[in-house]
């Protein structure tokens, strides 16, 4: 069975929506191979040992830490990055309003916060200030001191609640 | 902070993934959900290992009813049992535990399998294994085994798994009527690992008193256990003060753990006998 | 030339508002262009061979099974690097006394902290470069190690540079007034031992280079992620030995800062000398457990200090005796004396009082090196002050905000000099405390604590004043020797269309520097901000300047641009009476157009005015000046420093059986003169307090006694995450300086100086019915229940 141990490992997934196919080293994460060989430069390697939330990406809905799995283990999977939700415009009220609150200082850990904020509100309902502070309690932020995120991501799931609600109503 | 692998190989199947351990001359290394794996190849902690993907196996995955016990698979993800319903009504303790385990993130792919097996000693889900008497199923070449969680855990980072065995699930008696099953511990911050912690149940009036970050290894405080059978916390914080040494590090001494570890006690006490810590 | 700020409605208001920042919808979308980001053809990655002793002579150096790694390009040994690469002496000559040794980009014959770069591994990707510098071979010899900074200048210490004869890297006494005799005569006296703890900047992005030389052109490239362009350009010029103006420095997105990045790494010069040597592009960004050893440190001191006052309350004397350890070396090009200089400049800032010792005394040691980092000194000096201060009114049963109240500067004391010398322009102790006081609703909040403490909840309440040095002078380091420009310039241009360029000196970390100068060009030419282009961070193309440091972006950055932006505004005006037939005096430039200032009427577009003026100049008069680009630089000459003010305060809750604290509520009114930007200001205050939270209540790097750093990753060294976090209301009390027509005082690093103070007398306000103090940061559970007296060995 020796034979189908390799170093380098064949791998089928999709990215953003597109179709990807890669041999990747058996050692190499699932950042680096977004960042070195598909220019996907978005979500960043910064402690690589799953700590700080700034490789933050999406796969098979689950919001994951990208340095935390092997490129290999990718076969498969359905990846999506910040690059690929904003062309999607999945995130678009989410970002206006990192913009508007000034939510971000110098954006490095900005596009894991969004994927990591995204899996809260994607679940509906008005999370309190606590619940957000406590779903974002794995994504370091050395800039803001965190409220401003917290107030972005309150105001987006008031306003998608209300939008919902209203939709509700509409119609009934 | 690159990896320095050895190899990798994906397990189609259980049988595959114990045939590729078994021929990897001892360097193989199960992947799982890979949390805390890929955090030490990445820190070049450990190198050259050939890693067996094993996250892919279906039959490891999932919670299921087997009658008096709980049958959940060593790749269910600390995520899915935080909301499984038959976790959630059978043994709260793992439901509860999961809200303590590290982030969102790390939670929606680490898996419980991979959580015991890495033996942390300052991990929630050893120890609540350990308080609700569980059972750790293994598969082997020569097939399965099962191992009784007290006899699991040997020491840190260090179990009865021998080499080439795999962790596929954990059997946990269901909660009997009227049993409580909480967890107790102070972490630095949100989701870090715990300066001490512990896990209490109790069982038809006999308690399981299961410590964490105290130790080399999640342990059953078997003086204290003894004293709340007999209705005395005082008398049990006294014990279980005496029966733990723990280890200091940069983040709190033994003495402040050990001290930790009665405070802890006497809130679990509070919570299972109707207050609100 | 003035403008009418007391007034909103004035034509182009955009300074005091808030407006987008231009480059905060490029990072939401993940198109930030961070170094990491760039690949240049036949880039390679550097790693480092660091040294895994405190203190060791290098022998030999076997690199042949490093070499043998597939992709490897070549080793590197400190001998090569210094080839090419002169070694740096990081002394000022107006600390007089200061010494520290050259200090090489590779180690040469000694290493002198654990992470000292020793020898340097080039390939084609940084996994090769990293698994060949695991296999090169030094041969060590292990020396004494210096890791006890109170005993680093006892006889018996080994000495760890023997050529500089002791340990002793710098001390300064300041000593003013009669201080013995105002002990001898006080009320009542208070001291401790306060102690702040090895902290680390941990920016998110790591620190990263690349570097290319083009042998062709004769020309040295390098993206950094650095708060001072300029700087490294005059450093890597000098050091490698090229013209200044063949070295070009470009700083795009960078990931953090906080006075991190201002300073010369080795390992960074390192990779200069290497793409020089190669030819090529070379890449360097360190790993997170380098960034550990490597980045440098601060803060890291312990003070006895003490404090008299009067039966009134009124302080009669501060007596403080500084210690730090820096590490092996001074860092280049700023010193690692800053610090302690500052904690004697800043202690007792906020307080009219006469009588002052200060004296710090900063020794070598054999771990990383220490240098600035956000807010150098502040937060040690004011946890001096401000505990004494607390400690003394309840020596006296005096009310915290009272015995402040009895001490501060007057508000119409300015012009003052305080007992250590620091010169006050203007500040606003009084009106912010007040603010403040009615922001919390103080005696609600009191109410509270005792409703809480009959429930037997310990809750406290910490209040700090401040005062924060920014727009430094050359006075900082220019006057002793350092090539810092304490200068920064600013170049505006009207492009055909009437749109702006504004090409400056000072650089983006994320605080907004590019809105805050877009904001203050459009009002300064009279166009809207979204018509303004801002490049920073290109030696190559902006004016030369000193970067972001000292918070000093707006003061000094902000008003060159006004200067630049007004005098533009004078240029198109002067063409535009030639074209209209009338005065620059009787028009003025709004929205993008020239108008008549009675009527607001508008004369001419700026569009059209570039049509003119760019494509047919011949139907202009003959000598009409048609510059529509201005260039103007700023220093400030009355003041070495423009002095903001503060005041913070901390509500918190201890539990004291585990001894873990808990953040209700954190408040800070601060006066940083001309508020150009209210979001970004209040968000630059938040962050900063946020990071001081950080030293109060988590950061400690620990050693052990061979100099092994203990905690050196994002796992073990504890930073603040937002479920610990508390919210944070933020008041303003403006004092503009009169030094500039715009009057902007920094912002940057007012929250990290009050922050920990705030929340160490909040937490010694809960534990005082207890009998309890704690003056040692962070304040650990593990600290607090021993303060209680609640751990049993």
């Amino acid at each position: 069975m020796t034979e189908i141990v390799r170093d380098r490992i064949d791998v089928a997934l999709t990215v953003n929506g597109e179709p990807v196919e890669a041999r990747v080293p058996a050692g190499q994460h699932l950042i680096d191979f977004l960042r070195l060989e598909l220019g996907l430069t978005g979500a960043h390697a910064s402690c690589e040992h799953g700590v700080c939330g700034a490789c933050t990406i999406r796969v098979d809905g689950d919001a994951v830490r990208g340095c935390l799995m092997l490129a290999a283990q990718a076969d498969g999977a359905e990846v999506w990055t910040v690059e690929g939700l904003t062309d999607t415009g999945e995130i678009a009220d989410l970002q206006a309003a990192f913009v508007a609150r000034n939510a971000l200082q110098c954006g490095f850990c900005t596009p894991g916060m969004l994927v990591a904020a995204q899996e809260l509100l994607a679940r509906g309902g008005a999370p309190s200030r606590g619940e957000i502070r406590e779903h974002l309690s794995g994504n370091y932020c050395r800039c803001t001191g965190y409220e401003a995120i917290v107030d972005a991501v309150e105001a987006v799931a008031m306003a998608r609640a209300g939008a919902a609600a209203q939709e509700g109503g509409g119609g009934a | 902070m690159k990896a320095a692998v050895g190899g990798y190989a994906r397990a189609r199947d259980l049988r595959h993934a114990l045939e590729l351990l078994s021929s990897a001359d001892g360097m193989g290394r199960v992947l799982a959900g890979g949390q805390s794996l890929v955090a030490a190849l990445n820190m070049r902690l450990t190198t050259g290992d050939i890693l067996v993907d094993i996250s892919a196996l279906a039959d490891c995955r999932g919670v299921a009813d087997d009658g008096g016990t709980l049958r959940i698979g060593a790749l269910t993800r600390h995520a899915e049992i935080g909301r499984d319903p038959l976790v959630r009504a059978h043994a709260p303790l793992l439901a509860e535990a999961v809200g303590h385990i590290a982030h969102a993130a790390i939670r929606n792919r680490g898996t419980i399998g991979g959580a015991i097996a890495h033996a942390d000693p300052a991990a929630e889900f050893p120890a609540c294994a350990l308080a609700l008497g569980a059972v750790m199923r293994v598969e082997g070449l020569d097939g399965p085994r099962d191992i009784p969680v007290e006899a699991f855990f040997r020491d840190t980072f260090e179990t009865a798994l021998a080499e080439g065995e795999i962790l596929t699930a954990i059997s946990v008696p269901k909660a009997a009527p009227g049993e409580v099953q909480v967890i107790q511990e102070v972490a630095r911050r949100s989701g870090d690992y715990a300066l001490a912690g512990l896990c209490l149940v109790r069982r038809a009036g006999r308690h399981r008193l299961a410590l964490f970050s105290t130790g080399p290894k999640p342990m059953l405080a078997t003086a204290a256990m003894a004293a709340l059978d007999g209705g005395d916390t005082e008398a049990a914080i006294s014990a279980l003060k005496a029966e733990i040494d723990p280890p200091s590090d940069t983040q709190a001494s033994g003495a402040y753990r050990r001290h930790l570890a009665g405070v802890l006690l006497r809130r679990a006490v509070a919570r299972i006998e109707g207050g609100t810590r | 030339m003035t403008i009418a700020f007391g007034n909103p409605d004035r034509p182009n208001s955009y300074i005091g508002k808030t407006v987008p920042r231009p480059n905060a919808p490029r990072l939401v979308q993940g198109r930030g262009r961070f170094v990491d980001d760039i690949t240049l053809p036949r880039m390679a990655h550097v790693a480092f061979v660091r040294s895994p002793y405190a203190h060791a002579r290098i022998g030999g150096i076997d690199a042949a099974a490093a070499k043998a790694v597939k992709g490897v390009l070549r080793v590197f040994t400190g001998a090569d690097i210094a080839e090419v690469c002169t070694p740096w002496v990081a002394v000022l000559a107006h600390l007089k006394g200061l010494k520290s040794p050259p200090q090489h980009a590779l180690a040469t014959d000694r290493a002198t902290w654990v992470g000292e770069p020793v020898a340097a591994v080039l390939a084609t990707t940084r996994a090769a470069a990293e698994e060949a510098a695991s296999l090169v071979e030094v041969a060590y010899e292990a020396l004494p190690v210096v890791t006890d900074m109170m005993s680093a200048l006892d006889e018996t210490t080994p000495v760890i540079h023997p050529d500089l004869g002791d340990n002793l890297a710098f001390r300064r006494l300041h000593d003013e007034g009669d201080v013995e005799g105002a002990f001898a005569g006080a009320h009542a006296v208070v001291s401790a031992r306060f102690r702040t703890a090895r902290h680390t900047g941990v920016t998110l992005e790591p620190r990263s280079i690349l570097v290319d030389w083009n042998p062709a052109e004769g020309q040295l490239v390098a993206w950094h992620a650095t708060q001072a362009p300029h700087m490294m350009q005059t450093v890597l010029a000098k050091h490698l030995a090229l013209p200044e103006s063949r070295v070009r420095v470009i700083c795009g997105d960078v990931g953090g800062s906080y006075g991190i990045k201002v300073h010369v790494y080795p390992d960074e010069v390192a990779t200069a000398a290497i793409a020089k040597i190669m030819g090529r592009p070379v890449k360097f960004v360190a790993d997170r457990l380098e960034s550990f050893t490597t980045d440098i440190h601060a803060r890291d001191h312990i003070v006895d200090a003490r404090l008299a006052v009067d039966e009134a309350g009124r302080i009669l004397a501060f007596d403080v005796d500084d210690w730090t350890a820096i590490g092996p070396y001074s860092v280049y090009p700023r010193t690692s004396a800053i610090e302690g200089n500052q904690v004697v400049n800043l202690c007792g800032g906020p307080y009219d009082f006469a009588n002052y010792r200060a004296r710090t005394t900063v020794v070598f040691q054999n771990k990383t090196p220490t240098c600035q980092y956000r807010a150098v000194g502040h937060p040690i000096a004011v946890a001096i002050t401000e505990g004494l201060v607390d400690m003394a009114a309840a020596e006296l049963g005096m009310d915290p905000v009272e015995i402040r109240r009895r001490n501060l500067y007057a508000d119409d004391a300015y012009p003052a000099t305080s007992p250590a010398k620091m010169r006050f322009e203007g500040l606003s102790h009084h009106a912010s405390l007040d603010k403040l006081v009615a922001l919390m609703d103080y005696d609600a909040l009191r109410a509270d604590q005792a409703a809480a403490r009959k429930r037997g909840v310990h809750r406290g309440i910490g209040i700090a004043s401040f005062i924060e040095l920014t727009n430094p002078s050359p006075f900082m380091y220019g006057i002793g020797g350092a090539r810092i420009s304490a200068q920064d310039g600013c170049t505006v241009r009207m492009d055909p269309d009437g749109s702006v360029v504004a090409l400056s000196g000072v650089t983006e970390q994320g605080q907004g520097t590019e809105a805050m100068l877009a904001q203050i060009v459009a009002e300064g030419v009279g166009v809207s901000p979204s018509e303004v282009r801002v490049v920073t961070g290109d030696t190559q193309v902006t004016p030369y300047g000193g970067g972001t440091w000292a918070s000093r972006g707006a003061g000094i950055g902000g008003e060159a641009a006004l200067q630049a932006a007004r005098a533009l505004r004078d240029s198109i005006l002067e063409v535009a009476a030639a074209m209209l037939q009338s005065e620059p005096g009787r028009l003025d430039i709004r929205a993008g157009a020239v108008v008549d200032p009675d009527t607001g009427e508008e004369r001419l577009s700026l569009a059209e005015l570039g049509r003119i003026v760019y494509f047919r100049g011949d139907t202009l008069p003959k000598g009409l000046p048609r510059e529509l680009v201005q260039t103007r630089h700023f220093i400030t000459s009355e003041y070495p420093f423009a002095f903001t003010n503060g005041v913070q305060a901390s509500y918190l809750e201890v539990d004291v059986e585990t001894g873990v604290v808990t953040l209700l509520k954190h408040w800070c009114v601060e006066d940083c003169g001309r508020i150009v930007n209210p979001q970004l200001v209040d968000e630059q205050i938040r962050g900063g307090i946020v990071q001081g939270l950080g030293g109060a209540l988590y950061e400690e790097i620990h050693y052990d006694e061979e100099g092994q750093l203990l905690n050196g990753s994002m796992a073990d060294y504890l930073v603040p995450m937002a479920a610990e976090t508390p919210d944070m209301i933020v008041g303003h009390v403006e004092t503009p300086t009169k030094e500039s027509l715009l009057g902007a005082k920094g912002a940057g690093e007012a929250g990290t100086a009050g922050a920990p103070a705030a929340v160490m007398n909040a937490i010694n306000d809960a534990l005082r019915p207890l009998g309890a103090q704690v003056t040692e940061m962070p304040f650990t559970p593990e600290r607090i229940l021993r303060a209680l007296g609640a751990i049993e060995d």
